[in-house]
């Protein structure tokens, strides 16, 4: 029997199911990151990326503002004399602007690396 | 004989003794003995960190120093701030979510090693005995100039108080006291400033000259010891011991972050203090008494400058204010040390011996006792260095050991076992060349000498380095569980489960 005489087979109704089959729906990367899971520790990775680039870019502005200060007084020795008011422009700046200075940048840091985090918790957050 | 002084002293250990021991019935478990049940608020935990980090060396170290030396020492105190702000953005949030209480359970939950684990509680033993050296020196000097008794009472005493505050009442007694002694510290560094400031520009009569001293070296070996001191303050203050085991009283990460910003807004009110003193040392004592170091120096300027009660009085407020900071300092050392030698000594001791009957804060107890009396017992027997040239060495041996180790496991995915093993050795072996010329007092001239009295220039690159390359060569042992303890340190606490 060739097979263009077989006889053609009943007409079977497919139909797709709409309600019993589970649906498939996105795993929060919320419980990704709970779970621990390798899908979660890419998430993280971004999230430290961005923290790194951060807490460098903090860094060296300080590198070169505070390791300046010594070259800027052997470049223009003036500079180390010079007053400003009643006290010697060395003597304000490493011993009384550079405090306020550094709690600014502090302040400044914990508030853009929350920033970061809470944008990370707004994209994976449970949802 | 100066009976003010004295009970200056007296008041400052028995509030200490009195506000620790109130933390006794607080303290329960073990989890409250290390870390105060990890319930301490920012602005209360701030306080504490500044006053256990102002030691003697910030108080009475530094106006001595600078008298002697000039402006340049004004990089000591900017690079003790500076360090609480690199080990803010590299290190504060993450440690504090590693959830760990000493250096040594950060190295061993990091790493997977328990070789790594014994290596880091060496470290931190180590680098705490030499930051309580000058603690005990400096309260002997102390002591010593207030009322002329020999020095070795002066380390007796802070013994004693020490060992009654920490081994009765554990961690949360002691943030309480530490707290509360920043307070004492800044006052009684500032009324003396301000009263002996007023008292100068009653007597002066227009602009002073300074001369050479207030102007700074350029020098390339002043150069280099500037820069080289900056990186290790920079470096070390994360890889002290007694720094890290305050963060993790924070809640969570982000509370590690802001008590950070408080300590360095009280850091940079107490600094702007010291060069006061020298700077009117510099003007009004042209010499010491004979027979006393530079680092009692700011005890002396009272009388240089006053006469009768108010120099008395000036004294006693600087000498209590001294006491303060031995103290807090002391303590703090002491309990991070105490942990330490109780989780990898004592307590596996103790229970093997009594059947895991004993109850926990026995080894506790014990191992406190310890961690005091060694150091106490050093200080008489090693001749003093000066108490900020010490400090400055226990620094430059936490960034050359700790510092690598914490920003590498923090923040790189690559580093192996191997290579953490051998940037720690190749820290300690540099530290312990220029620790052995320091304490055996072997001082080539030039460069030589320079480099051996500031290591920290050449050690610190060289640790990192060694690190870097040694875990690049064993790529094969890289931690197993890397990447789950690095998602770990770096994910906020809101989207763990509780």
């Amino acid at each position: 029997m060739s097979p263009a005489q077989r006889p053609p087979s009943e007409r079977v109704r497919v139909t797709a199911s709409r309600r019993s089959a589970p649906r498939h729906t996105a795993r929060p990367v919320a419980d990704e990151l709970s779970d621990q899971t390798v899908l979660g520790e890419i998430y993280v990775r971004g999230l430290m990326r961005a923290q790194l680039r951060l807490a460098l870019s903090l860094l060296l502005l300080a590198v070169l503002l505070l390791g300046g200060v010594p070259v800027l007084f052997a470049m223009l020795p003036q500079t180390r004399t010079v007053t400003l008011g009643p006290l010697p422009l060395p003597w304000v700046t490493l011993g009384l602007v550079v405090y306020p200075a550094i709690v600014i940048s502090a302040r400044y840091y914990v508030r853009a690396s929350e920033r970061l985090e809470a944008a990370f918790v707004d994209v994976v957050g449970r949802g | 004989m100066r009976p003010a002084s004295l009970a200056a002293i007296a008041l400052v250990c028995v509030l200490t003794v009195t506000v620790g021991t109130l933390g006794l019935r607080m303290s329960r478990a073990t989890s409250d003995f290390y870390v105060a049940g990890r319930t301490v608020t920012p602005r209360r935990n701030a306080s504490a960190i500044a006053g256990e980090y102002l030691s003697a060396a910030s108080f009475l170290g530094v106006a001595g120093l600078m008298y002697q030396r000039g402006i340049d020492i004004l990089w000591f105190p900017v690079g003790w701030t500076v360090g609480y702000l690199v080990l803010l953005v590299l290190v504060a949030a993450p440690l504090r979510r590693s959830g760990a209480y000493t250096l040594s359970d950060f190295a061993e939950l990091r790493l997977e090693s328990r070789q790594i684990r014994g290596f880091a509680s060496l470290l931190t033993v180590g680098i705490g005995f030499l930051y309580l050296l000058p603690q005990f020196q400096g309260a002997g000097l102390a002591l010593r100039q207030a009322t002329g008794w020999p020095a070795w009472i002066g380390a007796l005493l802070v013994s004693v108080v020490v060992l009654a505050a920490v081994a009765v009442g554990g961690m949360r007694s002691i943030t309480l006291v530490q707290a509360m002694q920043y307070w004492i510290k800044l006052t009684a560094i500032a009324i003396p400033a301000f009263v002996l400031l007023a008292i100068w520009s009653q007597h002066s009569s227009g602009p002073v000259e300074l001369g050479d001293w207030a102007v700074p070296s350029t020098d390339p070996a002043g150069l280099y010891t500037t820069y080289s001191t900056m990186l290790a303050l920079c470096l070390g203050t994360m890889g002290l011991p007694h720094v890290l085991v305050r963060f993790y009283t924070n809640p969570d990460g982000r509370d590690a972050r802001r008590t950070t910003v408080g300590v360095l807004a009280l850091l940079g009110g107490f600094y702007i203090f010291p060069p006061v003193y020298a700077v009117l040392g510099h003007i009004h004592l042209p010499h010491l008494a004979p027979g006393t170091r530079v680092d009692t120096m700011a005890l002396q300027l009272p009388e240089a400058m006053t006469d009768g009660r108010s120099a008395t009085l000036l004294t006693a407020v600087l000498a209590g204010g001294a006491f303060a900071a031995f103290l807090s300092t002391a303590s703090g050392l002491v309990i991070s040390v105490a942990g330490v030698v109780d989780q990898d000594v004592l307590r596996p001791l103790v229970a093997r011996r009594t059947g895991e009957d004993a109850h926990s804060s026995v080894s506790y107890r014990m191992a406190a006792t310890v961690a005091v009396i060694v150091p106490a017992l050093l200080s008489r027997v090693v001749e003093p260095l000066g108490l900020a040239a010490t400090v400055t060495l226990a620094f430059a041996v936490a960034a050359s050991t700790f510092a690598p180790l914490l920003v590498l496991g923090v923040w790189w995915h690559r580093l192996t076992t191997t290579g953490a093993l051998a940037g720690l050795a190749v820290g300690t072996l540099s530290a312990l060349v220029t620790l052995g010329a320091a304490f055996l007092h072997v001082e080539p001239h030039g460069w030589p000498g320079l480099l051996l009295a500031q290591p920290a220039a050449w050690s610190v690159p060289l640790a990192f380095v060694t690190m870097v390359v040694v875990s690049r060569l064993t790529p094969g042992k890289v931690p197993p569980h890397t990447n789950r303890t690095l998602s770990r340190l770096h994910t906020p606490e809101s989207l763990l489960p509780p």
